[in-house]
């Protein structure tokens, strides 16, 4: 760097050149779908959070007896818990597909010297998650 | 930064670190294949009236079972701490926070070692 360039700048002093950096905005995500895909994915860990929450109060509420699981049920039902949950579903889901298709790109797998297609590496991460999901849906809702 | 904290740091850091990241991934494979089944059961579908919700003695009969616990145990702490490594950054990159990195440091992985503890401490109790 020159000593002109230097000189360019406002806060300079003799002996600590400072280099030249412009600040990123703060919004620097909203710009670009990849930017903000990228946030997205990021904030998909306050609705695993709020999940995590929602369990840990459910739990004290069976801990606390049928009245006031009753209680934590009926509060479920209320239209603002409702849509907080739609969101926390969406968000939910898309890191599931989001981690998913990240699989292959971590590990990308190959068979004859060729690369397998990312979707048949990803396919079995689908797969279970079919399952594991039928079966925890069998468990709650089977007749005992 | 310093000659010598450099140095520290290059020689603690990489260890902690991928035992966060350890955490952060297995947490990211239980939230992806357990999360959605449970918030759409429990919080969209049994308080919706879509599907039949289980009486709290089905439930409790569930949870009195070793593995259910152990179950709920995996699916309240590794989540939290997959959220504590990727809300941690977020906060870092996506506000640009980073002169704050030690307190969000402590608020997310104390908000993962408490919600941990309060899962154990509940499916002890229950």
């Amino acid at each position: 760097m020159t000593d002109q360039s230097i000189t360019d700048q406002a806060a300079r002093s003799e002996f600590h050149p400072r280099w030249y950096r412009e600040r990123v905005s703060t919004w620097w995500w909203l710009g670009e779908w990849h930017y903000l895909k990228f946030i997205l994915r990021e904030l998909t860990s306050i609705s695993v959070a709020w999940f995590v929450v929602l369990t840990l109060f459910q739990l004290r509420a069976l801990l606390h007896g049928p009245e006031a699981y009753a209680r934590f049920t009926n509060l479920l039902q209320s239209p603002i818990l409702i849509a907080l949950n739609v969101i926390a579903f969406c968000f939910a889901v898309f890191h599931t597909i989001t981690w998913f298709n990240l699989a292959p790109r971590a590990m990308p797998v190959r068979m004859g010297g060729k690369r397998v297609p990312e979707f048949l590496v990803a396919a079995p991460n689908y797969l279970l998650w079919v399952a594991v999901s039928a079966f925890v849906g069998w468990l709650l809702l089977r007749t005992p | 930064m310093t000659g010598k904290s450099a140095i520290e740091s290059s020689k603690t850091k990489p260890s902690s670190e991928a035992f966060f990241w350890l955490l952060f991934s297995a947490g990211g494979v239980v939230a992806a294949v357990l999360i959605p089944i449970q918030l759409f059961l429990f919080g969209l579908a049994f308080p919706l009236g879509w599907l039949p919700a289980p009486s709290y003695d089905h439930l409790m009969a569930l949870v009195h079972s070793p593995l259910a616990r152990l179950y709920l145990f995996f699916l309240c702490s590794l989540p939290l701490f997959h959220w504590a490594h990727r809300f941690r950054f977020t906060l870092y990159d996506g506000l640009q926070v980073k002169h704050l990195n030690e307190v969000i440091f402590a608020f997310c992985y104390g908000g993962a070692l408490l919600g941990t503890v309060l899962a154990a401490y509940l499916l002890w109790s229950i």
